[in-house]
């Protein structure tokens, strides 16, 4: 039997749409164009595709890509729930059903009209009675009702216990946005801001202000996942699949965790770190850059803590003086991030991972990226992965 | 154009018991009558013991914040802005979210004591508000 999932897969193929504010087109257009570049990018054709994983939350039926797109027969599909939590969660599906032999090559897949169409920052709505509905009910009537705000209360704890201020949260949002300037896909290409423009920029949920928020986009992004054995022939180097972890921690809400003892931390991220450093035997130390899930910036700091990059309440003083920079011993979301370049619930970072691996970012460090970490929504059911070359 | 309200919780077996001892002037507590575990959300199910049978307290209400938000975009119709929402550790252990009122949010700090009243924020609906402890 199969012990290990490590280095059974690789990641041979992303695709992407261009990001933007109004795509002018449907969300199905966009995952069909996404996940036929994807497929395409691994040298493949959509019969040899047998396999899918998307987004519960994406209004894009798999059958409908598959339709679309011309894929023949799927052998394997599998949706994900919880948004953002679960991008590197459809990877861990797509590794267990191609090393177990269910199915051969796996695409991924999100498409979104995140801004012209359904915004996240408009908040819940009432419904009907269902066990989430019933917990949104917990905080809708007193106005808490985006994750914006649901992610301030940790964090204004966070602040409190470690004496940190929003110094951590503008070095990061202003290392982003710098990324951003250089990557022409990104939403701020050419528009860098400076650490007196975050200061200055209005709260939208104190302590976190206008730049500590991701932005809201439209557009679509996709992977293909096969054996380590068939990525050999394929055009581009395999981004090979080290560990690839989900975890759900103890009394977990939907970024609403607030009835743990330590509301500092998120221990789903412990959880998933523990596993990927298990299966990759890798260690924090071995990663040369990460994507971390920044949908808001005080969630960095909570990642870099489970992760293990520094001490818990550290992060906040880690990350200032560009570690996460391009010369940094970390470079971190270098394609600006769902902070500035935009938000594909974590499939726009996972093509940026892959793109370090092969030497092809906009803004590649100078250093050898041998291996990195890819990550997902925080306060969530979440999952990451650590990738390398082969 | 009639007035917008705040957002109704939805509620169903699970919650209702709670929400009915709000209308009647309470702050109530879950507490599993098996092994006395407090729990808030209520669930249906002891996380602790596994047991189905709960019952409920009255909380003190008092309390201190645990931490806090103030809320300023987006502005939903039927809030005030700026909105401050607390996590409010109860005297007997549970955390509950609610509005911090009566004070200005800029004065809000953490571990503040705090104490309930149970108020008609419109013609249909009662929340339990967290105010400045008055001692």
């Amino acid at each position: 039997m199969l012990t290990s999932i490590k280095n059974e897969c690789a990641i041979v193929g992303i695709g992407m749409t261009e990001i933007s504010k109004n795509s002018g087109r449907s969300e199905l257009q966009l995952a069909a164009e996404c996940v036929l570049t994807a497929i395409k990018d691994a040298g493949l054709e959509p019969k040899d595709v047998d396999g899918i994983a998307g987004f519960t939350l994406d209004h894009v039926d798999e059958i409908e890509v598959a339709r679309a797109v011309g894929i023949p027969e799927l052998k394997f599909i599998s949706r994900m729930p919880h948004g953002g939590g679960q991008p590197m969660g459809l990877v861990q599906q797509a590794v267990m059903a191609i090393s177990t032999g269910v199915c051969k090559t796996v695409v991924g897949y999100r498409a979104m009209n995140g801004r012209s169409g359904a915004r996240y920052s408009s908040g819940v709505a009432d419904g009907a009675e269902t066990a989430d509905k019933i917990s949104w009910g917990w905080y809708t009537p007193y106005g808490l009702l985006t994750p914006t705000g649901w992610c301030a209360m940790n964090t204004q704890r966070y602040m409190y216990e470690y004496g940190a201020t929003n110094a951590g949260l503008a070095e990061i949002a202003v290392t982003q946005r710098a990324y951003a300037n250089n990557n022409p896909n990104a939403i701020f290409y050419g528009s860098p801001i400076t650490f007196e423009d975050y200061h200055n920029a209005p709260y939208i949920v104190e302590p976190l202000r206008l730049y500590d928020c991701c932005i809201e986009t439209d557009g679509g992004a996709a992977f293909v996942v096969t054996s380590a054995e068939r990525a050999k022939d394929m055009p581009h180097p395999p981004a090979m699949i080290r560990g690839a972890a989900q975890g759900v921690a103890f009394d977990q809400e939907v970024i609403t965790s607030y009835y743990r003892d330590n509301i500092t931390f998120l221990p789903e991220y412990d959880l998933v770190a523990k596993q990927c450093y298990a299966q990759s035997g890798l260690g924090p130390d071995d990663l040369d850059a990460a994507i971390i899930y920044d949908a808001f910036t005080s969630i960095v700091l909570f990642q870099l803590e489970s992760f293990g990059f520094c001490k818990r309440g550290e992060a906040h003083e880690w990350v200032q003086g560009g570690t996460l920079g391009i010369d940094g011993r970390l470079p971190t979301n270098t394609h600006g991030g769902l902070l500035s370049e935009g938000y594909i619930h974590g499939l726009n970072g996972l093509c940026e991972a892959v793109r370090l691996l092969r030497g092809t970012s906009v803004n590649q460090p100078k250093k050898n990226i041998e291996n990195m970490l890819v990550s997902s929504g925080a306060g969530m059911p979440t999952s990451a992965m650590i990738i390398g070359k082969m | 154009m009639p007035k917008a309200l705040r957002m109704r919780p939805v509620i169903g077996h699970d919650n209702r018991p709670w929400w009915d001892r709000i209308d009647e002037g309470e702050l109530p507590i879950q507490r599993c009558c098996s092994c006395g575990t407090l729990r808030h959300p209520p669930r249906p199910m002891c996380w602790k013991c596994q047991s189905l049978e709960s019952e409920y307290i009255n909380a003190s209400g008092k309390g201190i914040v645990y931490s806090y938000v103030v809320v300023h975009k987006p502005a939903v119709p039927g809030y005030e802005y700026p909105l401050a929402v607390g996590l409010i550790e109860l005297e007997e252990g549970t955390r509950i979210v609610s509005n911090i009122v009566g004070i200005n949010p800029e004065d809000i700090e953490i571990g503040m004591p705090v104490e309930v009243s149970i108020d008609a924020v419109d013609d249909e609906m009662n929340l339990p508000l967290f105010r400045p402890a008055s001692r």
